[in-house]
């Protein structure tokens, strides 16, 4: 693969600013939990399920406790305690609870050794289910092998699970490698996951445990016919990162929107909340072997492809370093960046290598996640169709993992079915064509791309230095990322974050961090 | 006097169209067929399905080019535009500060379920869109945009909390022409809060027409390509419009 010449001492210099700022915000996480971070302990403990008012039971207990004042301490104990009074298995045990039937509260002085046992015993079954779901996809990826990269993602969007079954059926008779089911629009707002199979949405389909097992099974019998591993993705975003990353890892997708930046600055979901949040799920995700994606992307929708084209590349960085802080490996770090320079730009082909290849060379072991054109796409499908043809080839040079295919009328409407299966062709095409290209060519030392190269690292130290100095919180509402300013006080969610205890205990969380990842 | 037109390929009136579409059929003789008798029924002549590939099971996607039959006569058509004498940069803000004497307040949304802000992005924010400067630029100007998926609810509450002189809304990417019913919705909640002649009400997006703006109740409509100017300067010329009248 062609190479930019790049210091490698400038590079550790960036790592290690980058790790400066994760650790600054970690040292918040730590000390801080939220509602939706127990609910997901309640989901893998195994309760699901809505009361008489459609309100999912994790909501229900954790509100409960919540009224006692004994949120501090953490769902897992009490809700330990109630298996012990109840006798009976976690989902029914939360439901005796809802009835009323059973107390829930915080067992006071209880530490006994009966209900440290079963708490202890909660946290290894839940850790077991995540253990299950990787070795059930690395089994199917056996049969089924996985393709090479960029794999070509491809969304549904139609509202209703079983009509997306049918389209992402047809994208995958097409060639996708991926198919993202994307959410009803707002969804990230809920503070709740939605409960049972879903035929209405807006612009997307409600992300639900249910949706997720019937798209799951979906594609694993398209896969038998395809011969390839097909992954499964969805949003891990919003309000409730912590409790889709549990359902996800409970259905075995394969990979999750999750990106705290991502949702401070475009949804503006509150920074402490997502932090947090996005530290419980993305633990799961790397026990699970669950691929995040990042929103870097986004930040070129509203600002400047090339004059914020440093911002993308710091983004990247810390959320590489926030990753390893939740202990991600490299191979599950879909950073995200985007084709989005202004085509009347002269040479912007040069520029959009020199920052694909530039993602390539800083995270070379991660399956870069590429965006497509947005922000240029015309109302004329056939320009629109060459400025992903050209997109397309950035990719197959550069050698990006996650390839999101470029659609001639994202300017107009949500994909038809041949918008879908035109794509895929332009897409099969060039990868086909110039499948070497990248190992063939060198970027000349001194020349156009690795100056431009260059120029971005150097606004990337710059910036990250900036960042350090400022914190990650401060630097966020200063509008330093994206031209958007968000408080830390401010957006939606504050409420559910609590500062932990002393009595706190999570036996999931506990465990994941003590026992690492693991390839088992 | 008629002048009749017809679409044009490359001799005058040929009637030259292409389209493509999808079929719920096979891809086979029956299906190319079905395609080329689909199209007839259209009133189109000289059928030709120059391409046809399977997209999925039981779907076959078709590139037809054919006659168009029927003629135009042009001469009966008639659209409006938004009609303003186009103003720079510099004109725009020397009219609000002399006509206008404070700030002209906008306030843009992409409202409903899209989530795309390209197109008041174009508009509003400081870069603008096509070497012309976007309203956050203009001195004069007070631009607020609230982003993508604003509910009418919250763009109006905005809007009277701001003062705006001129609300901007976008939608740019529909499913099953949901951006008719999002527009319309809002000019319905507008006129149920008796608020509708409060605001210089402009929408905009790939699918709009000065036209069909007005057909739904707004005060202009602009459509792909649109520069900022020239909203800046509908806005001004029709504010010391009405302050006038």
């Amino acid at each position: 693969m062609a190479q930019i010449p790049l210091h490698q001492e400038q590079v550790d210099r960036l790592k290690a600013l980058a790790g400066d700022i994760a650790q600054q915000v970690q040292r918040f996480i730590v000390r801080h939990s939220s509602t939706s971070v127990e609910r997901a302990v309640l989901r893998l403990f195994g309760v699901d399920g809505v009361d008489r008012d459609g309100t999912p039971l994790p909501n229900r207990l954790v509100e409960m406790l919540r009224e006692q004042g004994g949120l501090s301490g953490g769902v897992s104990r009490p809700f330990a305690a109630a298996l012990l009074a109840s006798g009976r298995d976690p989902q029914t045990t939360a439901e005796l609870i809802e009835q009323g039937k059973i107390p829930f509260d915080v067992p006071g002085g209880n530490t006994g050794r009966g209900l440290l046992e079963r708490e202890r015993q909660l946290g290894r079954d839940a850790v077991a289910k995540l253990d299950a779901t990787r070795r059930r996809k690395r089994a199917k990826q056996l049969v089924h092998p996985v393709p090479p990269q960029p794999w070509r993602y491809l969304i549904v969007a139609t509202g209703d699970i079983y009509e997306d079954r049918l389209q992402a059926k047809s994208a995958v008779a097409a060639g996708a490698d991926i198919i993202a089911v994307i959410r009803s629009t707002a969804q990230s707002l809920l503070d709740y996951v939605p409960y049972g199979p879903t035929t209405e949405g807006f612009g997307g389909t409600y992300a639900t445990q249910e949706n997720f097992r019937i798209m799951r099974a979906a594609l694993d019998e398209a896969a038998e016919e395809a011969g390839r591993y097909l992954r499964l993705v969805n949003y891990s975003s919003g309000l409730c990162m912590a409790e889709i990353a549990a359902c996800a890892a409970l259905e075995d997708l394969d990979m999750l929107l999750n990106d705290s930046m991502y949702g401070i600055l475009f949804r503006d979901i509150n920074m402490q909340r997502t932090f947090v949040d996005q530290y419980f799920s993305r633990l799961i995700c790397a026990r699970s072997k669950i691929i995040i994606n990042t929103g870097e992307d986004n930040y070129l929708t509203t600002a400047d492809a090339v004059e914020e084209a440093h911002t993308v590349t710091a983004s990247q960085l810390i959320n590489e370093a926030m990753g390893r802080e939740a202990l991600l490996t490299d191979d599950l770090l879909g950073l995200g960046h985007a084709f989005e320079i202004d085509p009347a730009l002269e040479n912007a082909f040069l520029y959009e290598l020199a920052h694909a290849q530039l993602a390539r060379q800083l995270f070379p072991n991660a399956p870069l996640k590429y965006m497509p054109p947005t922000k240029y796409k015309s109302t004329d499908i056939f320009y629109s169709h060459c400025l992903d043809t050209m997109f397309n080839l950035a990719s197959i040079t550069t050698g990006q993992g996650i390839h999101l295919a470029g659609i001639l009328t994202e300017a107009i409407h949500t994909p038809l079915m041949q918008d879908r299966a035109l794509s895929l062709a332009g897409i099969n095409y060039v990868f086909n064509v110039a499948r070497s290209l990248g190992s063939e060519i060198e970027f000349r030392a001194g020349g156009f791309v690795a100056r431009r190269a260059q120029q971005v690292l150097d606004e990337v130290e710059s910036f990250l230095g900036e960042v350090r100095g400022s914190g990650l919180m401060g630097a966020i509402s200063a509008g330093r990322f994206a031209g958007i300013s968000r408080r830390s006080d401010g957006g939606k969610g504050l409420d559910g974050v609590f500062e932990k205890g002393d009595d706190y205990s999570n036996p999931i969380m506990a465990q994941l961090e003590k026992e690492g990842v693991t390839d088992e | 006097m008629s002048e009749p037109i017809k679409p044009y390929g490359d001799t005058m009136n040929d009637g030259v169209v292409q389209l493509s579409f999808t079929l719920p059929v096979e891809n086979s003789s029956r299906g190319k067929k079905a395609a080329e008798l689909y199209a007839a029924k259209l009133n189109l002549e000289q059928v030709a399905v120059v391409h046809a590939r399977q997209i999925a099971t039981g779907f076959t996607f078709f590139v037809v080019y054919a006659r168009a039959v029927p003629v135009l006569d042009y001469s009966t058509v008639a659209a409006t535009e938004v009609a303003v004498a186009p103003l720079d940069f510099h004109e725009i803000n020397d009219l609000i500060k002399s006509g206008l004497q404070r700030p002209l307040v906008v306030i843009g949304a992409t409202i409903g379920s899209d989530a795309h802000t390209v197109g008041i992005d174009a508009i509003m924010n400081m870069k603008g869109y096509n070497q012309d400067y976007g309203l956050e630029r203009y001195p004069e100007i007070e631009a607020h945009n609230l982003g993508a998926q604003v509910t009418c609810e919250e763009l109006v509450a905005k809007a009277l909390e701001l003062k705006a002189d001129a609300v901007l809304v976008s939608q740019t990417v529909t499913q099953k022409d949901a951006h008719l019913r999002n527009f319309t919705e809002l000019v319905e909640l507008l006129e149920a809060e008796a608020l509708r002649s409060r605001f210089i009400l402009v929408a905009g997006g790939p699918r709009i027409s000065n036209d069909l703006s007005l057909e739904l109740g707004y005060d202009a409509g602009f459509g792909p390509g649109t520069v900022p100017s020239q909203v800046a300067a509908f806005l001004i010329t029709t504010m010391l419009q009405r302050k006038g009248g």
